[in-house]
């Protein structure tokens, strides 16, 4: 659901298709248009662009109700027997706590309730009203099979056949994974989707297994470290957290960010968050970094407010953000409705844009209808060298860091991305030593020990992120070393381990696999510890056995774990303390104070949507999406004329934009299209390969027409609904150009963390 | 000899050739039954991933090139890397095209610089690039830092600036971008994961 890897990640999904073909396992999919994934798969069940939820509260129901629930992994690893406060409840769309002017939560109303001990009250039978497994019970219990039917358009027979093969895995000698992409995550009830999943896994018993789990396919070779890093708003490498402005002290932040403990015997190991913090500072402030000035706190800036991409556009259309840097980033064709995004980047004063190849970011003065004797802002196009001319390492989206060698040099005029960072820094720097200006200090305390200071080596940064001991200089081997005392250095505390005093770990070829699984523990470094599958502990019983023999992922025996790298200590017996070591609870959470839109999740339309909310059409969209100004107004309504549901995707010989620049692939997939529903094509007089021009109320696109029966009317809450499809992949920079899907987009984000709401909205149709 | 011999008759000319040879002091069988060398005979192999989506495919570039002063090594031939155990030497129609990425023709050698109003770039240096750069950032950061906010509580925060990218770039230059826009005091830092 939510994701065609056989589309977009063909050499990952030929594992699922081995497991079909070699172990009996049954391979199903979800999604708005039959795929090339459906394809191969044992069944295929169309939903409508943005109903998930319905469908996997469904799921979950189904799961409840017919006692396919893994009890023991339930009872033993989640926390259903815990007690959630009275003032808890969810009436007419809204959970308690609801700040209709703030569009917010006060989620102190989803506590749990707790005892004079300050630890959580359990009730190990599960029969409490307010436990948090008869609130489950009691709020999926809506999402009935003819709810579930009504809202996503799928029919009651097609759900119960999808159910009852997903449901199958609740047994212990089963296991079932799901696979997503962006598919979940475009949208305003993104994170909610996923936490769904989350819980209908855990349900089964799915999580920490190996064969299990919710698997997140990312799109990009290292979009995965490149968050671990923390190229993100709102947190530092490793997870840790940007300070606030009200964390006047890093006492205050440090206090904010640990964790305390909800029950007696959970790890909580985000309880080691100072030793974590600290190490960071001293990475990148070294000496400066002292007991005395609070390891360099204010070296830091403090950010309240959030900063993430809608928020960056929406202070470049205030006019308050001047300059606007892109590196390895196509930002004009990956933002929502273009219209929007080529105006605010009219307003910004400069631009830089660093990549192999031209990108119609940096040119969008010269996009199509712009006049670019209006737009002021001055652009810098820097061309870098790409993947194959630098060394270093990438994270996929399994957490494997593979350490890749660098081919051949960059050609004469191209600079690597360190030299461009570098220089940036040191004539910044050099500037600021000439002239002054604003508060300098941490620009000229930033350590940069590196040989060649205007250009650090790969091997550099690696050894700098794994972390070392500050008085003996050397590497350290795990994170457990380190310290909140200032005696310890780590750039990025989950990579620990990757660059030790024996080499670099993540350059690592060894084939050999001992578990038979594919876990291959010699081959590169996997964050945290060379850990394969997160959360394994979880992988067995109560006792440290494994629910299934065949597919152990860690093993008591008696001495100590065996298997994978165990997330428990190796010697730490299996009572010691709950399986979720990163969690307060010590248990995984199926009810969660930690999302800003629900300790559930809850069926919300997309903005734009076919239909009202069959479930509380008075809270028809998540309640507590953040709207950025003039929002609303670019949204279709009721007396607009967008009938048709939208989705768009990529296509397996293009990713992205970047491939507009290679030959091959342009010429196996050269131009824009629009792939209509047979039955609408016939109804608007639009022949198979016709022009056709699609609008929504920002945009519109032009392109030819592929007439398929790959996507079938949906009957939803009584009348005919039909999707359309998009391709994502042109512009007007690139071998062949084509319509930008963005045109269409709306420029609306998911409430926790303001992914826009690409997968879902209405459109309009004609032919050209 | 004509350019309408057929292959048949060609085949024929070559054996009787091969025959006859030996009449004339030398063997040519050797000659015949070796094997044509690959073209990445003399390439020197480098393991590296694939830069398409995060599967992390491992692939090997084969270069050729003497490696001395003043010659070019280049890319002839990238193919899965069959030791790797995530994909096993496959690779998808991205992964088996990248050595056309890797030298595409529309790689980029030169900066260049738009200035206000103007309907084209105009070619600059290395030099220049950096330092109007850095100049900008400088002086965009000085207008736009907040060392205190309205309650007066330190926030040493720069709000003109935004950092954006990227997905693709290694841990290493991602690690080198977060600890340097944080040093700088930036809070606008997004990438593609947010997308």
């Amino acid at each position: 659901m939510g994701a065609n890897p056989a589309e977009n990640h063909p050499c990952g999904f030929k594992w699922a298709v081995e497991a079909r073909d070699n172990r009996g396992a049954k391979l199903v999919t979800i999604d708005p248009r039959f795929t090339r994934t459906s394809a191969v798969a044992d069944r295929h069940l169309q939903i409508r662009p943005g109903s998930d939820i319905a469908l996997l509260g469904g799921l979950i129901r189904y799961t409840l109700e017919n006692a396919l629930y893994h009890d023991d992994y339930v009872r033993a690893h989640t926390n259903a027997s815990f007690v959630v406060s009275e003032e808890y409840g969810f009436a007419d769309g809204l959970f308690a706590g609801f700040d209709e002017a703030a569009s917010n939560y006060d989620k102190t109303a989803w506590d749990y309730e707790r005892g004079a001990d300050n630890y959580v009250f359990r009730d190990e039978t599960l029969q409490h009203p307010r436990a948090v497994f008869q609130l489950l019970k009691q709020h999926y219990d809506r999402y009935t099979p003819d709810v579930v039917a009504d809202i996503t358009g799928c029919t009651e027979a097609g759900f119960l056949e999808m159910a009852e093969i997903i449901c199958s895995t609740g047994r212990a000698d089963r296991v079932g994974t799901i696979m997503y992409a962006v598919g979940w995550t475009m949208h305003t009830v993104g994170s909610q989707i996923i936490r769904t999943a989350a819980i209908l896994q855990l349900l089964l018993g799915n999580i920490g297994r190996p064969g299990g789990g919710i698997n997140a396919l990312r799109g990009h070779a290292n979009v995965q470290g490149a968050t671990d890093h923390a190229i993100v708003a709102g947190i530092l490498p490793g997870y840790l957290k940007v300070p606030t402005p009200p964390q006047t002290s890093l006492a205050h932040h440090l206090d904010d960010s640990t964790p305390r403990p909800l029950v007696r015997d959970t790890v909580n190991y985000w309880g080691n968050y100072p030793k974590f913090y600290v190490s960071q500072m001293k990475a990148w402030f070294g000496e400066h970094a002292t007991p005395e000035n609070d390891f360099a706190y204010h070296y830091l800036a403090k950010q309240g407010e959030d900063a993430t991409w809608l928020s960056i556009w929406d202070k470049a259309r205030q006019g308050t953000l001047e300059g606007f840097v892109a590196l390895g980033f196509n930002p004009l064709l990956a933002g929502p409705d273009v219209p929007r995004l080529l105006d605010s980047m009219s307003k910004l004063k400069w631009k830089v844009v660093i990549d192999p190849f031209m990108l119609d970011s940096a040119e969008f003065w010269k996009a199509p209808g712009m006049d670019p004797s209006t737009i002021d802002t001055e652009v810098l196009y820097l061309p870098s060298s790409h993947w194959i001319e630098r060394d270093g390492s990438f994270t996929n989206s399994g957490r494997w860091a593979q350490w890749k060698e660098k081919a051949i040099e960059p050609p004469i005029g191209v600079k690597p991305d360190t030299w461009i960072l570098s220089e940036l820094f040191w004539r910044v720097k050099e500037l600021y030593q000439a002239e002054g200006g604003a508060y300098d200090e941490p620009i000229q305390h930033l350590t940069w020990d590196y040989l060649n200071p205007r250009e650090p080596t790969m091997v550099e940064l690696a050894r700098e992120i794994n972390g070392y001991d500050l008085e003996t200089r050397e590497q350290l081997d795990s994170f457990g070393q380190l310290r909140d005392d200032g005696t310890t250095a780590a750039g990025n505390w989950i990579y620990t381990g990757s660059y030790t005093e024996a080499g670099n770990q993540m350059q690592r070829r060894g084939t050999s696999d001992p578990t038979g699984l594919g876990m291959h523990h010699d081959w590169a470094f996997s964050w945290p510890a060379n850990r394969r599958v997160l959360y394994n502990r979880a992988s067995a019983d109560a006792e440290g056995r494994p629910w299934d023999q065949t597919r152990a992922g860690i093993a008591w025996n008696g001495r100590e774990w065996i298997g994978d790298v165990p997330d428990y200590g190796r010697t730490t017996p299996p009572d010691a303390a709950g399986a979720f070591i990163m969690t307060e609870e010590g248990v995984a959470r199926l009810f969660s104070s930690h999302l800003a839109d629900g300790p559930f999740s809850e069926h919300y339309e997309p903005v734009e949507s076919p239909t009202t909310n069959l479930l509380h059409n008075n809270v028809p969209i998540n309640p507590v999406i953040q709207w950025y100004d003039g929002v609303r107004e670019t949204l279709a309504t009721e007396n607009d004329d967008f009938p048709y549901a939208c989705t768009v995707y990529r296509v397996v010989e293009r990713e992205h934009f970047v491939t507009s620049n290679v030959p091959l692939l342009v010429e196996a997939m050269p131009d824009f299209f629009v792939e209509l529903p047979e039955g609408l094509a016939e109804e608007k007089g639009i022949p198979n390969g016709s022009q056709v021009r699609v609008w929504s109320k920002r945009g519109e696109v032009q392109g030819t027409a592929i007439v398929t029966k790959r996507i079938k009317p949906l009957q939803v809450n009584g009348r005919t609904v039909w999707t359309v499809g998009i391709p994502v992949h042109w512009g007007f920079v690139g071998l062949t150009q084509g319509s930008m899907a963005n045109l269409l987009t709306p420029f609306v984000g998911d409430a926790n963390t303001r992914c826009p709401e690409f997968k879902s909205f209405l459109v309009n149709v004609e032919r050209a | 000899m004509t350019t309408d011999i057929s292959r048949r008759t060609f085949i024929k000319a070559t054996v009787v050739g091969g025959v006859t040879a030996s009449t004339l002091g030398f063997d040519l069988r050797q000659a015949q039954a070796a094997v044509r060398q690959l073209k990445i005979r003399n390439a020197k192999e480098y393991r590296t991933v694939c830069p398409y989506c995060a599967v992390g495919c491992g692939t090997i570039a084969y270069v050729h090139g003497s490696g001395g002063l003043n010659t070019k090594n280049t890319v002839i031939h990238v193919e899965g890397d069959p030791d790797n155990p995530i994909n096993g030497g496959t690779l998808c129609p991205k992964g088996a095209s990248q050595m056309d990425l890797a030298i595409s023709p529309r790689l980029r050698h030169q900066p260049l610089f738009r200035e206000a109003g103007a309907s084209d770039w105009t070619e600059v240096d290395w030099d220049f690039a950096m330092d109007w750069f850095a100049r900008k950032f400088k002086d965009s950061r000085d207008a736009s830092f907040t060392e205190r906010d309205d309650e007066g509580r330190v926030v040493n925060r720069c709000d003109g600036i935004a950092w954006v990218g990227s997905a693709t770039v290694s841990n290493e230059d991602a690690y080198l971008i977060t600890k340097t826009m944080r040093a700088m005091g930036l809070a606008y830092i997004d990438h593609q994961a947010r997308i």
